[in-house]
C-alpha cells in the first residue's frame, strides 16, 4: 500500500467511484423503504435495484476513456474496471428481470432479496477495480457473504438451506486459503499493492523462495474455489441445483466473472514476472476443469445440475486463456466471459418460467414435447444450448475460436489446446440432449407449465440477442476485451 | 524480542489445525470454528510481517480481516441456526439430500 495522498479529488473520481456509492446507497434505500407500506402486487425492489444497475453503468460508462488510481493506489478506474462494472450490471439488469416473477410465484418476493442483489454485485465491481490484495479480499467477501444468503433464501426449504450451508462452509474455508497466501505474499514481498508486488518481482528472483511459492498458491487456491475450478469444483453441482433459479443464473455468472477479473489482476500485474513457471499447472487445472465438468454433465438428469458442471467445464476453457497468459490470453478470457454471461443468464431464465407456482421443474424429462406447445421458449433454449455447446453461430463459438486460438500459439499448450477441442465435441452431446429432449421426447405425466412474465421474456430477449450479435459481429466486444486489459501490463 | 519464525510457526501450526479440523470434524459449529482459526492463523502471520518490516500495512490489514470475519459469523450462524430448525441436527454427514 503507497500511502502517497491523491493530491485532490476529482470531479472525475466521484464518477468514476459512482458504481460502488450507487450499489452502497441502492442496498440502504432498499432496507429503509421497507418501513413503509408497499402495494400488495408492487415490486419496488425490483424497481429500484434496475435503476441503481443503471445509474452505476451510466457513471462508469460517462468516464470510460479515464485511468484514476483512488485511495492509495487501492482502487484504480482503467479500462478493465469499466468494462467489468458494465458486464456486472448487465448481470445485475439480467437477475432483476429474471427474479421479478420468479421470486413472487416462490413467495419469496422480499426487498432483502434485492438489496443482497446490489451488495453482491458491488462486491464484483470491488474484486474487478481493486489494485490491492486488501481490495481483492474485501470485493470477494462482500460477493460471497450475500450469495451464501441468496442461495439460502428459501428458507424453508430443505435443499435451499443446505445449498447454502456447503456454500458457506466450504466458501469460508477457501477464505481461508486465500487470505493465508495473501498474508504470505505480503511477507515474502514486502507489499500488499498488485503494482509494488509486481515491481519488486521483476527487480529480485524471488522464483524459488518457498514463501512466494506457497503463498502464489494459496491465493490460486482461493480463486479456484470461487471460479468452480478442479480440483474445487465439488460444491457447484449441490449449490447450483439447492439454489433458487434465479440465484443460481445470478451467481453462474457474475461469480466467475468477478473471481477471473481478480485472478487476472493478481496473476498478471503482480505475479507477471513468475507467471511463466505456472504456465504448465495451469494448463493441467484447465484440462482437469474441463474434463470432469464435460463427463460429469453427460450423465445428470436435473437441467440446473447439468448446468452447473457445464459451468465448471467453460471455467476450464477460460483456465486455458489465462495458463496461455499475455495481452492476447487475457483478452480470450475477458471475451469468453461476457459472452458466458449473457448465454448462461439467458439458459437460466428460461428455467425460471418453467413451472407453475412453488413448483420446480428442471429435470431433462419435464422438457419433452415443450419445443412443440411452446415454439419460441424452445427455440430459445435450443439457441443458448447450441452456444454453450460453442457452435456457429453464436457467441460461444467466438468465444472458445479466440481463446483455442490464443493457447494454440504456444507449443507447450498445444496438448491442451487438443484436450480442449475434444472437450467441446463431448459437450455437445449433453446440450443437444436438451434439444433432443424439447423437439424428439414423447411428454409423460403432467406437463409443465410455464409461467410467463413480461421481465423474464425481456431478460431472455436481451441474452438472445447479445448471444446472436456477439457471435455475428465479434469484432466490436473483442477490441473492447483488448482493450480492457492494456492497462495490466 | 521474539524472533519472526516464531510467531510464524505458531501461525502456521495454527492455520494446519484450522485446516485439519474442518476436514476431520463433522460438527457444522465446530468446522466453523476451525475456519475462524485459519483467519486468525493469517492474522498472526500479518503481525509477525508487520513487525519484521516495519510497516504498519500488515497490522491494518488484520483489523479488515477482522471485521470480515463477524459478518460471516453472522451470515453463518443465521444459516446453521435456520439448519438446526429445519433439521435438528448440525452434523454435517446427515445432510446429504443433494447428491449426484
Amino acid at each position: 500500500m503507497s500511502i502517497v495522498p491523491q493530491p485532490t479529488f476529482l470531479a472525475l473520481d466521484w464518477w468514476a467511484l459512482g458504481p460502488v456509492l450507487a450499489l452502497t446507497a441502492g442496498t440502504i434505500l432498499l432496507l429503509l423503504l421497507e418501513f413503509l407500506p408497499q402495494r400488495a402486487n408492487g415490486n419496488r425492489g425490483g424497481i429500484v435495484s434496475l435503476l441503481t444497475f443503471l445509474a452505476s453503468g451510466y457513471a462508469v460508462w460517462r468516464v470510460a476513456g479515464e485511468k484514476r488510481e483512488l485511495f492509495g493506489g487501492m482502487f484504480v478506474h482503467d479500462p478493465m474496471t469499466v468494462f467489468f462494472t458494465l458486464l456486472f450490471c448487465a448481470v445485475g439488469v439480467l437477475a432483476t428481470l429474471m427474479s421479478w416473477d420468479y421470486l413472487k410465484r416462490t413467495k419469496i418476493n422480499q426487498a432483502e432479496y434485492y438489496a443482497l442483489l446490489l451488495s453482491s454485485v458491488l462486491g464484483m465491481v470491488v474484486m474487478a477495480a481493486s489494485n490491492d490484495l486488501v481490495t481483492v479480499f474485501l470485493g470477494l467477501e462482500l460477493m460471497s457473504l450475500a450469495l451464501y444468503v441468496m442461495v439460502g433464501f428459501r428458507r424453508s426449504q430443505l435443499e435451499s438451506n443446505e445449498a447454502s450451508l456447503k456454500y458457506f462452509l466450504l466458501g469460508a474455508f477457501a477464505s481461508g486459503f486465500l487470505l493465508y497466501g495473501i498474508a504470505l505474499l505480503y511477507g515474502a514481498t514486502g507489499s500488499s499493492n498488485l503494482a509494488m508486488i509486481g515491481a519488486f518481482l521483476a527487480d529480485t528472483p524471488l522464483a524459488t523462495n518457498p514463501m512466494l511459492l506457497m503463498g502464489s498458491l494459496l491465493v490460486f487456491v482461493g480463486f479456484a474455489f470461487k471460479v468452480a475450478a478442479a480440483p474445487f469444483h465439488m460444491w457447484t453441482p449441490d449449490v447450483y441445483e439447492g439454489a433458487p433459479t434465479s440465484v443460481t443464473g445470478f451467481m453462474s455468472a457474475g461469480a466467475k466473472a468477478a473471481g477471473f477479473a481478480a485472478l487476472l489482476r493478481v496473476a498478471l500485474r503482480a505475479l507477471g514476472p513468475v507467471m511463466v513457471d505456472w504456465t504448465q499447472l495451469l494448463a493441467v487445472i484447465a484440462f482437469l476443469t474441463m474434463t470432469v465438468g464435460n463427463v460429469t454433465a453427460l450423465l445428470q438428469g436435473n437441467l440446473k445440475r447439468m448446468l452447473a458442471y457445464s459451468s465448471i467445464a467453460h471455467a476450464g476453457y477460460i483456465l486455458v486463456a489465462v495458463a496461455a497468459g499475455g495481452p492476447e490470453g487475457a483478452s480470450a478470457a475477458v471475451f469468453y466471459l461476457a459472452t458466458y454471461s449473457f448465454m448462461n443468464i439467458g439458459a437460466f431464465a428460461v428455467l425460471t418460467m418453467l413451472g407453475k407456482g412453488r413448483e420446480e421443474r428442471v429435470l431433462m424429462s419435464d422438457l419433452a414435447g415443450l419445443g412443440f406447445r411452446e415454439p419460441l421458449l424452445g427455440l430459445a433454449l435450443t439457441a443458448f444450448m447450441l452456444s454453450l455447446a460453442g457452435i456457429p453461430p453464436m457467441a460461444g463459438f467466438m468465444g472458445k475460436l479466440y481463446i483455442f486460438g490464443e493457447a494454440v500459439k504456444h507449443p507447450q499448450l498445444l496438448w491442451v489446446v487438443v484436450a480442449g477441442v475434444l472437450n467441446s465435441v463431448v459437450s455437445v452431446y449433453y446440450y443437444l440432449r436438451v434439444t433432443v429432449s424439447l423437439y424428439m421426447k414423447e411428454p409423460e405425466g403432467e406437463p409443465v407449465g410455464i409461467s410467463w412474465g413480461a421481465p423474464a421474456v425481456l431478460a431472455i430477449v436481451i441474452t438472445l440477442a447479445a448471444t446472436l450479435w456477439f457471435g455475428l459481429q465479434a469484432q466490436g466486444l473483442w477490441i473492447q476485451a483488448q482493450n480492457s486489459v492494456m492497462g495490466l501490463l | 524480542m521474539i524472533p519472526t519464525e516464531w510467531a510464524l510457526a505458531l501461525s502456521a501450526v495454527l492455520f494446519v489445525i484450522g485446516v485439519v479440523g474442518v476436514l476431520v470434524r463433522r460438527n457444522a459449529l465446530v468446522i466453523f470454528m476451525s475456519i475462524e482459526l485459519m483467519l486468525n492463523a493469517a492474522n498472526l502471520a500479518f503481525v509477525a510481517f508487520a513487525r519484521q518490516q516495519n510497516s504498519l500495512d500488515g497490522q491494518i490489514f488484520v483489523f479488515f480481516v477482522m471485521t470480515v470475519a463477524a459478518a460471516e459469523v453472522a451470515v453463518g450462524l443465521a444459516i446453521i441456526v435456520n439448519l438446526f430448525r429445519l433439521r435438528e441436527t448440525v452434523f454435517v454427514d446427515e445432510i446429504n439430500l443433494l447428491k449426484g
